[in-house]
């Protein structure tokens, strides 16, 4: 396998690894306050299934022969880095209905490319996780509805929060072709199956529609099909997002802190069950 | 007093301070590779799904039912330690190449309906 190749290869399992399990943080933190007992239960499912998509991820990566404790002091370090769109806020619980029908469909378009991909490992985590997005879609869009079709309050509530998670989302497929680092390469290896600008041509097509149709906006004036079928859009602010993934975004700090925490205070579990005397290894694979 | 500085609940009752002391994890703290077959339905094969970290068989178990076991059809699940798997190297690949001079070995290397056209016209002539 080409030195390259494994590189690009661990780097960008990594960081989706990273951004599944960071990824649970804020929408963690809505689970006792998420409206009733069905989507209390809904949330836990949801959650749990983002930290075993973290989970296959770090396998798959593994493969290639970086260590589990290695990939977790890069995230640890910041030497690493996960999804941007984790470290804006989940105000209301709107926000977290959002994030469960757009976020997770903007991750399926992404995911869905991706496992028709050139390596088997990565794949078939991809695969399996898809299958479990669907519900994560389901859900979400089921909350969505509910507040959209609900009174004044909850529409507004809603239409606030498309307001701010309307840009993090065009952000989410990452940086324009014409400046993407490794965007090209990846291609040719079949390692991202479609460009930035095409994923995020494709998520308007099919979620816009499904929002315009329950007589919610979007912040987005420009927002429109062309007759050639592309979607027209203001560009996001690629300024903010690069500041975002340096560290200066609203919640870098304290998502940092809390997978701090969470890896310190598990620690004790951790050593009080290892085996001294068993082999380290990776994968099969 | 009450601190109200993130959303994070963990946040304001921990107290988690700014302060950036590096956290680090040690080589083998996440344990043991294991590898999990689970099985769809009985008497079917045992498939490799993928792994899971754990500190013993046991442990494995737990976890493998947990991340492979809690969605789709699965009625057993084997774990075995990556470690303890044998396997040959990707690289000698070309050593399972068929041989394509063992034609003995495969149905298509024997040709009957030519043997059996050819007794047939054989018949027909001598009539
Ligand atoms: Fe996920
Ligand atoms: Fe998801």
């Amino acid at each position: 396998m080409p030195v390259d190749y494994r590189r690009q290869l661990i780097r960008l399992i990594e960081q989706h690894a990273h951004s599944e399990v960071m990824g649970a943080l804020p929408e963690g933190t809505w689970i006792t306050r998420a409206p009733g007992f069905k989507r209390k239960l809904a949330l836990i499912a949801k959650v749990q299934d983002e930290v075993g998509h973290g989970q296959l991820l770090y396998n798959a990566a593994e493969t290639l022969g970086k260590r589990r404790e290695a990939m977790i002091n890069d995230l640890l370090s910041g030497k690493s880095k996960y999804s941007n769109v984790f470290n804006y806020p989940a105000e209301t619980w709107a926000d977290v209905t959002v994030i469960g029908f757009l976020i997770d469909a903007a991750a399926i378009v992404n995911q869905v490319a991706n496992a028709k991909g050139s390596y088997g490992p990565y794949c078939r985590a991809l695969d399996r996780i898809c299958y479990e997005e669907s519900f994560h879609l389901k859900q979400g869009h089921d909350a969505f509805i509910e507040l959209a079709t609900g009174t004044n309050m909850q529409r507004q509530m809603l239409q606030e929060a498309l307001n701010r998670w309307w840009q993090p989302i065009m952000h989410f497929f990452g940086p324009p072709d014409k400046t993407s680092v490794h965007g090209e390469k990846l291609m040719q290896w079949k390692v991202k199956m479609a460009s930035n600008d095409d994923m995020r041509n494709q998520f308007p097509d099919a979620y816009v529609p499904k929002i315009w149709e329950l007589g919610m906006t979007l912040p987005d004036a420009a927002l429109q099909k062309n007759e050639a079928g592309r979607w027209q859009y203001t560009d996001p602010d690629w300024n903010l997002f690069f500041k975002v993934i340096n560290g200066e975004g609203p919640c870098n700090a304290e998502r940092m802190k809390v997978r701090k925490w969470a890896e310190e205070s598990g620690r004790w579990v951790r050593t009080a069950l290892m085996s001294h005397t068993a082999a380290d290894m990776l994968p099969v694979a | 007093m009450m601190n109200n500085d993130s959303l994070d609940p963990r946040v304001n009752r921990l107290h988690l301070s700014d302060a950036a002391a590096p956290v680090i994890v040690n080589d083998g703290e996440n344990w043991n590779i294991y590898e999990v077959f689970h099985q769809e339905k009985r008497g079917a094969h045992h498939e490799h799904v993928g792994c899971v970290h754990a500190p013993s068989p046991q442990l494995a178990l737990v976890f493998a039912k947990e991340q492979f076991g809690r969605r789709k059809k699965c009625v057993n699940i084997w774990v075995v330690r990556s470690a303890d798997i044998p396997a040959f190297e990707v690289e000698d690949e070309d050593m399972f190449a068929n041989n394509a001079d063992k034609t003995y070995r495969d149905a298509s290397g024997f040709k009957v309906m030519e043997k059996i056209n050819k007794y047939k016209a054989q018949q027909r002539g001598e009539k």
